[in-house]
C-alpha cells in the first residue's frame, strides 16, 4: 500500500527536531484553524473530500441505473446512455462507481475513527502515565507496527464469511492503529514536558483534565493526520480485499468493479473503461487526502511551508533565488535607505524635554 | 551493541506475537472449514496429514488449549505447516520454499532500488527547494496515491500484447524449467521486468516525497549554516551534512513501512500472476485453503521481521549516537 | 589598529519582501581594524546576529539584503566588495577570510561526523594540495590549540560536553587563520569560569595570529573586558560606538547608559541597577524619528519627529567614538 509520507508519522522518538507541534496554548487555537483552511493544498483536498462525501450521500440517488440490473448491451464502450461504458452483463459502470463511493467512504470514516481513538487511547496514554503503561503498551504498538497489516487483514477478513462494510471497517481499524499511537506516543512526552502542562499537573488538576483540556487541543494537529492517513490505509485495503474476491461482493465499491473486471478479463478484451475510472477515483481521493495531510504538516511545522516567492528581482533587474547558504542581494550599492540628516538649529541644552509616552511594559 | 540486542529481542518478541496470532485466530473462526475441507479429502487423507490439522487448527476438542499451544509450536518448529488443499497433497513448507525466491527476489530487489532511487531524487527536491523540482510534486503525490495492483493493471494493459517485449504473465516462459541456465534466467528477468517497474512506479514517490520533507527540515538546521560558512562545495553541503543527516528519519520510515510496501506488493503478485507468496495466498483464498494462508502469513510477517532487522543495524551504522554505548 | 580590515557601508538586511518585511538591520555603518576586538552590544532581537551573518551572505531564507557594501582589505592586493562576489569566490573567501562561531554552537557540529572530519573538511574544500597527513596534524594542532586533547580527534559531537564542542568550533574557526573571527555569543553556554578561560584564551591566540575579532555577547562586563571598542546597537541601527572604557565611562547615548545600568559594576563604586523601561522596539512598525524615544529618558522635541545622524560628538574625546543622537548633534556624519 502507500508509504506513508506525512512528516509527522515520521517522528521517531528521540529525533525530537522534526514536526514539533508548535501549537500554543488552546486559546491560539481559532487562528491557527483558520490559517490551515487558507492553505492551498488542504483547501484543494478538502473540496475534493467534500465532492466525495456527497457523492457517497447522494450517490445511490443519482446513479442513472441499478448498478446490478442486468441491460442488453454488453462490454460496450462509453456512450450517451452509459456514461462509462458498460461491463460483461452490460451493467452501467457509472452507476457502480457512484453506488460504491457510499461503501469506501464508510469503511474508510468508520476504520479510521476506530483506529483513531485506540490510537489516542493507547498513545496518549503511553505517553503520558509512563513508566511501565508505557513500555507494554509501547511493545504492544510496536508489534502491531511490524507485522504487516494488509496480509493480517486478509487472513482474519477471510475467516469471516462474507463479512458486512462495517465489519471490515472494524478489523482494518483494529489493525491499524499503530503508528499513530507511537506518533501520538513521541509528541504526548514531548508536551508533557512543556511549562504549562507541568504547571497543571503540579497544580494537582486531575488527570483526565490535564489530558482533555491541555494536551489533546495540542495534539489537535497529529491526530487529524494520523485519522487521514488511516482513511487512506483503509480504502485501499477496503478495496484490496474486494477486488481479490475475499469480501462479499454483492455490496458494491470500487474495489468490487475491478475483481469483476479482472475476473472477466476487461484486459483482454480492451474495456479500459471498465477498470479506468475506479482506479481514477481511488487515485483521487488518496491525492485529496494526502494533500490534505501535506497542509497539516505544513501547518504544523512550518519549516514545510513553501517560502512563498523564492525568486525575487535584484534592483539591477536580474532575478536570484532565495536559498540557504546565499542570501540573495538585492543591490549592493553604499547609499543609505533612510535619509537621517542634521537638524540644523537643534540645541540640546535649552529645549524642554518632552514627556515620555506611557509605554507598555 | 546494546541497542542491536535489544532490537533482536523485540523482534524475537513479535515474532513468538505473530505465531500466537496465527494459532488463535483459526480457533476464532466460526464454524469448522478446516472440518469440512478434512472430511471432504477424507480418503486421500495419510492419518498424520490429519494429526497434523488438528494440531494447527485446532480440531480437537478434547485437548486443552495448552497443550494444543504447546503441540503447534513442536510441530512449526519442525516445519510442518500442514498440507495445502489447492495443491493437494503438497505439503505447504514446499509451495512456500518455492515461491519465496520469486517474492524475495522481486520485491526485495524493487524495494531497495525504489529506496535508493526515491531517497536520491527527495535529495535534489529537497535541496533545490523552489526550483523546478517542485513541480514533480504533484505528479508524485497523485502516483502515491494509485493502488499498486490498479498500476499493474495498467501496465499490462498499455505495454502487454502479442507482439510486445512485456509478458503479461508468469515469472518465466512456460516451456522452461527453473534453473540456473541461459534459458531460463533472462526469460525470469523479462517477466519480472513490468511488475517490478510498477512496484517502482508507485513506491518511489514516498520515498521522494519523505524524503524531501526532512531535507527541507534538515536544511535550516545550524550545521548547514556552518557548512555553509565553512566555504564547502555545494555538493559537500548537500550530500554529507543535509542529506546524510535527513537521510536517518527516512531509514528508520523505510523499516516501519516495510510492512505497508510488502502487502501493497503481494497484489501486483496477483495481477501479473507471477510465482511468489502473494500469488500463493491469492489461489489458497479462493479455495479456502487455510493452511498455506496461515503459512503464507506466517512466512510473509517473519520476512519482514528480518528486513526490520536489517533496517536498524543500517540505522546502527548510520547514526552514531546508536552506536554510543559500544 | 588604524588599518580598516571590514568596513560595512550602509548595510541593510531585511526579513521577507515587500510590506510585511521585516528590516532587522538598517544603514548600518561599522568599520573593523585590523587586530582589534570590537564588542557588539545590544538587547535580544536588536539585529546582532543579523548583522554578523548578513556580512557573509549567511542568512536563510526569507533573509535578503537590500542594500549596502562590505568592503574586505586582504593583507595584500585591493579591496572588494564581498557582496558583490559570485558564488564561488564567496565560497573560496568564506572561512579562509571570515570565519563564525555561531550563536549556540551546540548544533554547529554535524551529529553524524567525526570532529576530524569536520575540521580537516575546511582544510580539504580551500587547500586542496594539502596532504592528507598533513590536514591530520593541523587539525591536531587546532585542538591541541583551544585545549583539547588531540586523541579527541575520533570523537562523535555528541561524546563532547557543551564546553569542548564550543572549543572544537572556536578551534575550527581558527584553522584557515583568517583576518576576521566573528563570534556570535560564542560562551553563553558555558559557565562564568570557563567563558572567562576560553576568552582568555582567544585574546591570547588574537595576539598571536594577529586576526581580528567582532565579538557579540549579552554580558557587557566580558565585552567591557575583553574588546577595544564597543558598538551599541538598537532596532537595527548603531547608535554609539567607542572605545570600551569610554563606553564604560560615560556612555553618551541614553539606550547605552540604560544598557550599561542593567548589569553590575565590574569594580570600583557600586552602581545603581536601572534598567531600560519599556520594551524593545516592534521592527515591522517603527517609532518615527529616533527610535529609542518611547523609552527615551531625555527625548525632546526634535526626537519624535527626526532619526538621528550617527556621527562625531562634540566631547573632547569626539574625534574617536560616534554616537547617533540629539543630544549630541553633530556636524559630521559618517558613513
Ligand atoms: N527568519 C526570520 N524571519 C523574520 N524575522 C526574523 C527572522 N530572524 C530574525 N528575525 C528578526 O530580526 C530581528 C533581529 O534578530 P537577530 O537574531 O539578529 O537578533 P539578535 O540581536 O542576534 O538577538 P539575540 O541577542 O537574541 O541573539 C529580530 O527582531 C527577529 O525577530
Ligand atoms: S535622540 Fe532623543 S530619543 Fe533618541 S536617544 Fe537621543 S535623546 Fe533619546
Ligand atoms: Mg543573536
Amino acid at each position: 500500500m502507500t508509504i506513508p509520507t506525512s512528516s509527522i508519522e515520521q517522528v521517531i522518538p528521540g529525533q525530537g527536531s522534526m514536526a514539533q507541534p508548535e501549537t500554543g496554548r488552546p486559546a491560539k487555537a481559532k487562528r491557527q484553524r483558520f490559517r490551515f483552511v487558507s492553505n492551498r493544498k488542504a483547501t484543494t483536498g478538502l473540496v475534493i473530500l467534500g465532492v466525495y462525501v456527497l457523492l457517497a450521500i447522494i450517490g445511490p440517488w443519482i446513479a442513472p441505473y441499478d448498478p446490478g440490473a442486468r441491460g442488453g448491451n454488453l462490454v460496450q464502450p462509453p456512450s450517451a446512455d452509459h456514461w462509462m461504458g458498460t461491463t460483461h452483463l452490460g451493467q452501467d459502470v457509472f452507476s457502480q462507481l457512484l453506488v460504491g463511493t457510499r461503501s469506501v467512504m464508510f469503511v474508510g470514516f468508520f476504520a479510521g475513527i476506530v483506529a483513531t481513538v485506540l490510537s489516542v487511547l493507547i498513545g496518549v496514554t503511553a505517553g503520558y502515565v509512563g513508566g511501565k503503561t508505557d513500555e507494554g503498551l509501547s511493545a504492544l504498538s510496536n508489534v502491531f507496527l511490524v507485522i504487516p497489516a494488509l496480509p493480517l487483514i486478509i487472513i482474519i477478513t477471510s475467516t469471516l464469511e462474507n463479512a458486512e462494510d462495517w465489519l471490515i471497517a472494524l478489523v482494518i481499524g483494529l489493525t491499524s492503529w499503530s503508528w499513530n499511537a507511537r506518533v501520538l506516543r513521541a509528541q504526548t512526552l514531548s508536551l508533557r514536558r512543556r511549562d504549562f502542562v507541568e504547571a497543571s499537573r503540579a497544580s494537582g488538576e486531575r488527570t483526565w483534565r490535564v489530558i482533555g483540556f491541555e494536551l489533546l487541543p495540542n495534539l489537535t494537529a497529529v491526530i487529524a493526520s494520523g485519522f487521514v492517513g488511516t482513511v487512506i490505509f483503509a480504502v485501499l485495503s477496503e478495496i484490496t480485499l474486494a477486488f481479490i474476491g475475499v469480501t462479499s461482493n454483492t455490496t458494491w465499491n470500487w474495489g468490487t468493479i475491478l475483481f469483476w473486471a479482472q475476473g472477466q478479463q476487461a484486459l483482454a478484451q480492451s474495456a479500459w473503461w471498465w477498470f479506468v475510472p475506479a482506479g481514477l477515483a481511488i487515485a483521487l481521493l488518496g491525492t485529496a487526502l494526502s494533500l490534505i495531510n501535506f497542509g497539516i504538516d505544513e501547518f504544523v511545522s512550518p519549516r514545510l511551508r513553501s517560502a512563498g516567492k523564492t525568486r525575487i528581482k535584484t534592483t539591477s533587474g536580474r532575478t536570484v533565488r532565495m536559498r540557504i547558504g546565499f542570501t540573495p542581494v538585492l543591490s549592493n550599492s553604499p547609499e543609505p535607505h533612510t535619509r537621517a540628516r542634521p537638524v540644523p538649529g537643534v540645541d540640546p541644552h535649552g529645549a524642554t524635554p518632552v514627556v515620555r509616552k506611557e509605554v507598555a511594559p | 551493541m546494546k541497542y542491536f540486542l535489544q532490537r533482536l529481542a523485540f523482534y524475537l518478541f513479535t515474532a513468538w506475537a505473530a505465531i500466537t496470532l496465527n494459532f488463535f485466530i483459526p480457533r476464532m473462526i466460526p464454524g469448522d472449514p478446516v472440518q469440512a475441507l478434512v472430511t471432504k479429502y477424507q480418503g486421500q487423507l495419510s492419518s498424520k496429514a490429519i494429526e497434523s490439522l488438528y494440531v494447527l487448527f485446532g480440531l480437537d476438542k478434547e485437548a486443552g488449549i495448552w497443550d494444543e499451544y504447546v503441540s503447534y509450536w513442536k510441530q512449526l518448529l519442525s516445519g510442518d505447516l500442514g498440507l495445502s488443499f489447492t495443491f493437494f497433497p503438497t505439503p505447504v513448507s514446499e509451495i512456500i520454499s518455492e515461491s519465496l525466491p520469486w517474492t524475495l527476489l522481486l520485491v526485495g530487489i524493487t524495494t531497495v532500488i525504489s529506496f535508493f532511487l526515491g531517497t536520491g531524487l527527495g535529495v535534489l527536491a529537497g535541496w533545490r527547494r523552489g526550483s523546478w523540482t517542485d513541480g514533480l510534486l504533484p505528479v508524485t503525490t497523485f502516483l502515491s496515491s494509485v493502488p499498486y495492483f490498479w498500476l499493474g493493471i495498467i501496465a499490462i494493459y498499455l505495454l502487454t500484447g502479442p507482439d510486445s517485449f512485456f509478458p503479461s504473465s508468469g515469472g518465466f516462459d512456460s516451456g522452461l524449467v527453473p534453473a540456473w541456465d541461459q534459458y531460463f534466467v533472462p526469460s525470469a528477468i523479462q517477466h519480472s521486468l513490468l511488475p517490478a517497474l510498477t512496484i517502482l512506479i508507485s513506491s518511489v514517490s514516498g520515498w521522494i516525497l519523505s524524503m524531501r520533507n526532512m531535507m527541507v527540515t534538515v536544511s535550516s538546521e545550524d550545521y548547514i549554516t556552518v557548512a555553509h560558512a565553512k566555504g564547502l562545495s555545494d555538493r559537500r553541503v548537500a550530500l554529507s551534512y543535509a542529506a546524510r543527516n535527513a537521510l536517518l528519519p527516512n531509514v528508520s520510515g523505510f523499516a516501519l513501512s516495510l510492512g505497508f510496501i510488502v502487502g501493497g506488493t503481494l497484489l501486483v503478485e496477483i495481477v501479473f500472476s507471477y510465482p511468489g507468496v502473494g500469488f500463493a495466498l491469492f489461489q489458497a483464498l479462493g479455495a479456502s485453503d487455510y493452511p498455506l494462508m496461515q503459512g503464507v502469513f506466517l512466512i510473509i510477517t517473519i520476512s519482514v521481521l528480518v528486513a526490520n532487522l536489517l533496517a536498524d543495524i543500517a540505522y546502527l551504522l548510520l547514526d552514531p549516537r546508536t552506536r554510543k554505548e559500544g | 589598529m588604524t588599518q580598516p580590515v571590514l568596513e560595512i557601508r550602509n548595510l541593510n538586511v531585511e526579513y521577507g519582501l515587500g510590506e510585511q518585511a521585516v528590516r532587522a538591520v538598517r544603514d548600518v555603518n561599522l568599520t573593523l581594524h585590523r587586530g582589534e576586538v570590537l564588542g557588539l552590544a545590544g538587547e535580544s532581537g536588536s539585529g546582532k546576529s543579523t548583522l554578523a551573518y548578513g556580512l557573509t551572505r549567511l542568512l536563510a531564507p526569507p533573509g535578503v539584503i537590500t542594500g549596502g557594501q562590505v568592503v574586505y582589505h586582504p593583507e595584500k592586493g585591493d579591496p572588494y566588495d564581498v557582496l558583490g562576489l559570485s558564488d564561488r569566490e564567496l565560497r573560496s573567501f568564506r572561512w579562509a577570510e571570515t570565519a563564525i562561531v555561531f550563536q549556540g554552537a551546540m548544533n554547529s557540529l554535524n551529529p553524524v561526523h567525526k570532529i576530524s572530519t569536520q575540521l580537516t573538511d575546511v582544510l580539504r574544500a580551500h587547500e586542496p594540495t594539502m596532504s592528507e597527513h598533513s590536514r591530520n596534524a593541523r587539525a591536531r594542532e587546532m585542538l591541541k590549540l583551544v585545549g583539547i586533547s588531540p586523541d579527541r580527534m575520533d570523537a562523535y559531537p555528541h561524546q563532547l560536553s557543551g564546553g569542548m564542542r564550543q572549543r572544537v568550533m572556536i578551534g575550527m574557526a581558527l584553522i584557515l587563520q583568517p583576518q576576521v573571527v566573528i563570534m556570535d555569543e560564542p560562551t553563553t553556554a558555558l559557565d562564568v569560569v570557563m567563558q572567562r578561560q576560553i576568552l582568555g584564551q582567544l585574546i591570547e591566540l588574537r595576539e598571536r595570529l594577529g586576526f581580528s575579532v567582532i565579538f557579540i555577547t549579552h554580558d557587557l562586563s566580558l565585552l567591557v573586558e575583553f574588546s577595544n571598542r564597543i558598538a551599541i546597537m538598537y532596532g537595527g541601527r548603531i547608535v554609539e560606538e567607542a572605545p570600551a572604557g569610554s563606553i564604560y565611562r560615560d556612555a553618551l547615548h541614553p539606550y547605552s547608559k540604560g544598557l550599561l545600568g542593567s548589569f553590575p559594576a565590574l569594580r570600583g563604586p557600586r552602581r545603581e541597577l536601572t534598567g531600560i523601561p519599556g520594551s524593545p522596539p516592534d521592527l515591522k512598525g517603527m517609532p518615527t524619528g529616533c527610535s529609542f524615544h518611547p523609552r527615551c529618558p531625555k527625548a525632546f522635541d526634535p526626537c519624535a519627529g527626526n532619526i538621528p545622524v550617527l556621527g562625531r560628538p562634540g566631547t573632547p574625546d569626539g574625534s574617536a567614538r560616534t554616537v547617533a543622537c540629539w543630544l549630541h548633534p553633530t556636524e559630521q556624519p559618517v558613513g
